[in-house]
């Protein structure tokens, strides 16, 4: 009779632990504050989004993001660990609770965002989808690419446009589906493909991939509108709004002036926009669960969104990307963040 | 499954001090636990999805796909549903998986007989084969067939040309598609009479030897009924056959048939891999039959070809087909390996991009393993009743 109560007992235990598995994880705030770091999913290495160098540092304007979020809960913007996944793994990988945050060149869609239990903060670049063709075939309109082999990459709102451009022009298309940006630079290269098709930023990336860049060209038409940006998992808001602003903090900055090289004068500013943006005046950080001075330290470490876009994409770097649509509003462009108050 | 109280024995004295009824009640115990874990975890899942407000059920296999594949043995375009996705990938693993056992078991046996040849450079460069393709992991062998070959291909417009009917460039082996015309029935039907005949021909052949010792040429014949009849009619009925030939249009070739240099080089790996493992275990299988089998064979005046044949080959294949079944379920789980590629496998297509379209990855993960487990029992399944054929029968 004992052995059969110790039974019962072991059960019961072992039920109740498989039980234990519907409680709820405490807020990725608090637990990103116990791992002591951030942990962020990027790309395996797309120029000027994400891509380590040979050191094994990573750089890149979503990168940037995401050591902007570990400026403002640390203070410190390389408390942030990289986690390189595909475009078919990224969105198991942030519902799973893998990562923190996904920041990784990803297309807000009313689908990924309704239905995937995940919520995009916001756009950190403005992008299109547009192809890459060897100059040497001579077709200088995507309008004129009937029949055409297509190399993209399995996983993107890429795949999608690419077949509803066609459809809506009459035309038909073959289109060799590879899991990273790599392989389909590579499938490009080797001939396999005409065209490779994927968003325009992307596209100045992998060209500069290319044994020799000058023998393709990006063509002019852009199909589709692609707001990149970072996502995080549904159901807590606070750790949605950490991610929002910070953000929306260095867009701010751009427009007040505020510089990682004149931060620390401009903390001395009058200006009341400035002095909530720094901490100086008023409790905005505490509002997020930040500390006060959060947005002085993503000015300090990371930058404004300017120079974020300058160093990473902007005009002098490979990808040599004019600011466009991410020009501030004030500058024609449609960056535009809401007033810190 | 709740019922947990077995009927009590009356000339028993206590029901727990009889070992029968213990032994009962804790594998209903152990049942229950197992059907309650599972029920859990299913449970478990569901709430916490739904808590995180991720889509489930089976509705968006009706939704439209929106995405093009490029090689489909179905009608299939962007409109078409994602339940059809799964059966375009479905039928693509299927194909590179069969023409890979096929290959596989023609190569490998060769290979394995040509490994036990007297004549010492075939065995060398067999032994030479085995090494080295079974010491190279696979998915390496499909990224050097797939980019080694593509980059020696030349492009459409200079396509290898064979006599203006085959061409061959590096979007692949373009073939005359032929088209049935009316009348072309005839021909089938021509066709099934000359399979029936070689089948007739071949039972009376066996039944006159064992009579009377003479040797009817059936190879021979068979060969040619199979081949003559099909052609009479065809002739007859006035040629019911038209060949779509590819030809050059703006970027690609157009028409007839497409070998896409996915398939070819994913068939190539997975063939030359499994083959080299096929090739040891008909070795093995080959010399598991003792000596004197062969040596009493020779006795009775059979020459080489027949002693193996007859004697030594249908000996081996009982110890040949219970590992030659792990090959097939081994080709056909590594036909995945497709997606490093682009090849529009079931794992690629439904797996990759229904997936990430969808975002619903637990349906969508569960129907791709379900679909493995099915082929993979259905093979085992076949290759056990051909085994059950082949075993020794003790009369």
């Amino acid at each position: 009779m004992k052995k059969l109560i110790t039974l019962a007992a072991g059960t019961a235990t072992l039920l109740g632990t498989l039980m234990a598995g519907n409680a709820m994880a405490a807020t990725t705030l608090d637990a990103v504050k116990q791992k002591g770091h951030l942990q962020c999913g990027v790309t395996s290495g797309l120029p000027g989004f994400s891509q380590p160098d040979d050191k094994g540092h990573w750089t890149g304007i979503d990168v940037d993001t995401c050591r902007a979020v570990a400026a403002a809960i640390f203070g410190d913007a390389e408390k942030v660990q990289f986690t390189p996944l595909t475009a078919k793994e990224r969105f198991t990988a942030l519902q799973s609770g893998e990562i923190d945050v996904l920041s990784r060149n990803t297309t807000w869609t009313l689908t990924r965002d309704a239905s995937l239990g995940l919520n995009f903060t916001g756009t950190n670049y403005y992008d299109g989808q547009g192809f890459l063709i060897k100059k040497d075939i001579g077709v200088t309109d995507a309008k004129e690419l009937n029949g055409a082999t297509v190399c993209i990459q399995a996983g993107t709102t890429t795949e999608l446009n690419l077949a509803d451009y066609f459809r809506a022009n009459n035309m038909e298309f073959k289109p060799i589906v590879f899991d990273t940006s790599e392989q389909t630079v590579q499938g490009f290269a080797s001939g396999r493909c005409d065209v490779l098709t994927s968003d325009r930023s992307q596209l100045a990336a992998l060209r500069s991939k290319l044994a020799d860049p000058s023998s393709a060209v990006i063509l002019p038409n852009t199909i589709s509108k692609e707001p990149l940006g970072p996502v995080v998992r549904q159901g807590d808001d606070q750790w949605f709004n950490i991610v929002k602003w910070v953000l929306f903090a260095q867009i701010n900055a751009e427009e007040l002036g505020v510089t990682s090289e004149n931060v620390d004068d401009m903390k001395k500013s009058d200006n009341p926009n400035i002095q909530r943006l720094l901490g100086t005046d008023g409790d905005m950080g505490a509002k997020l669960g930040l500390p006060a001075d959060f947005g002085y330290k993503i000015i300090k470490e990371v930058g404004n969104y300017g120079e974020m876009y300058n160093r990473n994409v902007g005009p002098g770097t490979p990808l040599d990307l004019e600011r466009g649509l991410n020009a501030l509003w004030t500058e024609g462009g449609i960056m535009y963040a809401p007033p810190m108050r | 499954m709740n019922d947990t109280n077995p009927p009590l024995q009356p000339s028993r004295s206590k029901p727990w001090n009889d070992p029968r009824v213990r032994a009962i009640f804790f594998q209903v115990v152990a049942l229950a636990v197992i059907a309650w874990s599972g029920w859990t975890l299913i449970e478990n899942t569901l709430a916490n999805m739904e808590s995180r407000g991720i889509s489930t059920g089976f509705g968006f296999l009706d939704q439209s796909a929106g995405f093009g594949i490029i090689m489909s043995l179905i009608p299939y375009d962007a409109t078409y549903s994602y339940g059809r996705t799964f059966f375009v990938g479905l039928l693509n693993t299927l194909l590179v998986s069969a023409m890979g056992i096929v290959a596989a078991t023609i190569l490998g046996f060769i290979v394995g007989v040509a490994r036990l040849s007297s004549n010492w450079l075939i065995a060398k460069l067999s032994l030479a084969y085995i090494e080295v393709i079974r010491n190279i992991p696979i998915l390496l062998q499909i990224f050097f067939w797939y980019f080694a070959v593509l980059r020696s291909l030349p492009t459409p417009r200079q396509s290898v040309d064979v006599g203006g009917v085959f061409f061959l460039n590096n979007r692949g082996l373009y073939l005359p598609d032929p088209i049935a015309q009316p009348g072309f029935g005839w021909v089938e039907a021509a066709l099934v009479i000359a399979i029936v005949a070689v089948v007739v021909i071949k039972r009376w052949a066996k039944k006159r030897q064992q009579a009377t010792g003479q040797i009817f040429p059936t190879v021979k014949v068979g060969i040619g009924i199979l081949i003559g009849l099909p052609l009479l009619a065809y002739l007859v009925t006035g040629g019911p056959l038209q060949w779509d030939v590819p030809a050059l249009k703006g970027f690609n070739f157009g028409g007839g048939i497409t070998l896409i240099p996915e398939l070819a080089a994913l068939w190539v790996a997975l063939t030359l891999f499994t083959a080299a493992f096929i090739a040891e275990i008909v070795r093995s299988g080959i010399l598991a039959v003792s000596k004197g089998q062969t040596e009493a064979a020779r006795a009775l005046g059979l020459h080489n070809g027949l002693t193996l044949r007859l004697v030594v080959i249908p000996q081996a294949m009982r110890v040949i087909i219970p590992p030659l079944t792990s090959q097939y379920l081994n080709l056909f789980k590594n036909s995945s390996l497709a997606t490093a590629i682009g090849y529009p496998d079931l794992v690629s297509v439904f797996m990759g991009t229904t997936l990430n379209q969808t975002g619903q990855a637990v349906e969508v993960v569960a129907m791709t393993m379900a679909v493995y487990l099915t082929v993979s029992l259905l093979i085992s399944f076949f290759m056990n009743l051909y085994n059950r054929a082949a075993a020794l029968k003790e009369r």
